[in-house]
């Protein structure tokens, strides 16, 4: 299992791609595309639609060559020594790769042996894969008669049965219904915990519910890659108040980077790079008896860094 | 090689949990056992008007002959979904993205095709078998003509294999190495053409040229090398078409 192995610091680098390009004809779908992957990470990959994501998975997992650059998992070279590189990754395709006409049972089977799990560790490796995925009770069934939720567990299922370090999971709660939705979510939380998981998805939320580190992807390039945590810090602060002063006058208040009047004695101040004025306003407003009626800090939310670095693509879109 | 057989074993698997086997298995069972009881009545006949055919003569000959056409329309039935339906559903992902070279994704799934073959041979071999208590049989000439059906039933299924590699559909894939097959199986027809250059080329390259000695008991290794070489060509080509498809 990928967390005991002997030697495996903490930031050990698991994968490493280094300038892929992907051509598909005259479009560039990935354009020199850097991304290191540390251990026990949950990353998100986030994009919106055709700008790179799947084939950014693909090319990682050795389903589609690059056109330029190089892939090393754990520090082996996909394209030199594709076998070994392999086996230190669990795949989940947007289309969970299953045989309806199999049992989960017999496919789980099927795919362990296929990992290299050794033909005495079979029978644990499919009972904790399927405990893990909440397949226990269904083990008996056909894969075909399976809901799609349901599915989408088996795929995930035969994605971590030989326990890799790297689980890539591409897109894994679409079409799901609501509930579903949370389960898988709590899974691939659950995943994190043992695994290093790579998330592709278009749904924000889900990002933020489950990931550490977030990419975006627009146009094949990575735009960018930050700590979730680190979008929670670029905060603005809205005050009101009942007797306004001039802007000039907030903005001389320290930890203040500038303001701007909203209307009706409200405004929105910027702050410094790690500075929270919020009490500095409170006891600058006592002080000078502007009656502070309102404050409180607004996050710069996933969705506004997201819109404003791809919207280049929704307008040529439009 | 462990990955090879793993790939087999689950590929003989699906095909026989499929319909589509049984359904075609019934069907070759039903057609060689009508032509087997009718040629066993031209027989019965024949002899008693003092004909010098033997018995084996005409079950490894005639119906052994005759089941070629049959096995030419249900091979490519049973490779077109080899590749083409698992990448039309994606499973085709599980096995390129696991630890296994294409070369073993190829022989494993040729293998599994070669199980359904097995099971087809049997029926084919139940027929004269069913002779034993009866009469006499030459062994030897039934050996040969079973042998020369399993080559020429391994060799459909590797240009089946080739082809299904070639599409997403199914159907298309169906078509497509029937078409393929019987183009190769007719190039003996240029051979009997004296204006054609080269035209003994054509005979020793049809696929149905070689069977013929089998059917007739006679053994020649290179008709079994023309058989081996002819499969593991276009497994060959199987394996560079997928790994076209990564780049």
């Amino acid at each position: 299992m990928g967390n005991q192995e002997a030697g495996a610091s903490p930031d050990e680098v698991l994968i490493e791609a280094r300038g892929l390009i992907r051509r598909y004809g005259p479009t560039v779908a990935v354009n020199h595309l850097d991304l290191t992957l540390r251990k026990g990470e949950i990353v998100g990959l986030l994009g919106p639609n055709g700008a790179g994501k799947s084939t950014t998975m693909k090319m990682l997992t050795g389903n589609l060559a690059p056109s330029a650059g190089e892939v090393t998992i754990k520090g082996v070279s996909l394209r030199e020594q594709p076998k070994l590189a392999k086996s230190h990754i669990g795949y989940l395709p947007e289309q969970p790769p299953v045989y309806p006409e199999l049992t989960v049972d017999e496919y789980l089977r099927f795919c362990a042996g296929l990992h290299g799990v050794a033909k005495k560790d079979i029978g644990d490796a499919l009972a904790s894969a399927k405990r893990d995925c909440g397949l226990s009770e269904v083990g008996s069934r056909l894969v075909g008669n399976l809901s799609k939720g349901y599915q989408q567990r088996v795929g995930i299922a035969q994605a971590i049965i030989h326990r890799p370090p790297v689980v890539i999971l591409d897109e894994p709660t679409v079409g799901l219904d609501p509930i579903q939705i949370r389960e898988i979510r709590t899974l691939i939380a659950e995943l994190g915990k043992a695994h290093t998981v790579i998330l592709s998805s278009h749904i924000l939320p889900e990002i933020q519910a489950v990931c550490d580190r977030v990419m975006i992807i627009a146009r094949g390039t990575v735009v960018y890659n930050e700590p979730l945590s680190s979008t929670q810090d670029q905060s603005s602060v809205v005050c009101g108040f009942r007797r306004p002063p001039e802007a000039v006058q907030l903005a001389g208040i320290e930890g203040v980077d500038g303001a701007s009047a909203l209307g009706d004695g409200r405004f929105l101040v910027s702050s410094r790079k790690n500075a929270d004025p919020r009490e500095a306003i409170a006891a600058t407003a006592a002080e000078r008896n502007w009656g502070l009626i309102e404050l409180h800090a607004q996050q710069r939310t996933l969705e506004e860094i997201f819109v404003e670095l791809t919207s280049g693509d929704l307008r040529a879109a439009a | 090689m462990s990955n090879v057989f793993n790939i087999a074993r689950v590929e003989w698997r699906r095909i026989f949990l499929s319909p589509l086997a049984w359904a075609v298995l019934a069907v070759v069972q039903f057609i060689t056992g009508f032509v087997f009881i009718n040629l066993l009545l031209q027989y019965a006949n024949a002899a008693a008007q003092g004909g010098d055919l033997g018995v084996s003569d005409v079950v490894a000959g005639s119906l052994y002959g005759f089941s070629t056409i049959l096995l030419l329309l249900i091979m490519p039935l049973m490779t077109m979904r080899l590749f083409a339906e698992e990448r039309k559903t994606g499973a085709i992902t599980l096995l390129f993205s696991a630890p296994v070279s294409l070369t073993e994704v190829v022989l494993g799934k040729f293998l599994g095709v070669l199980g359904f073959i097995v099971v087809v041979m049997v029926l084919m071999a139940l027929m004269p078998l069913s002779l034993a208590w009866s009469t006499n049989m030459d062994w030897g000439r039934v050996a040969a003509g079973l042998l020369g059906l399993f080559l020429l039933m391994m060799s459909f299924g590797a240009v089946g294999l080739f082809v299904s590699s070639l599409t997403r559909e199914p159907t298309i894939a169906a078509v497509g190495s029937f078409g393929l097959l019987l183009v190769i199986w007719l190039a003996n027809i240029l051979a009997y053409n004296d204006s054609v250059p080269f035209h003994e080329l054509f005979s020793y390259l049809s696929l149905i040229d070689h069977f013929e000695s089998l059917r007739r008991g006679v053994f020649a290794t290179a008709d079994v090398a023309y058989y081996l070489l002819f499969s593991a060509l276009f497994l060959w080509l199987t394996v560079l078409r997928l790994d076209i498809e990564r780049n």
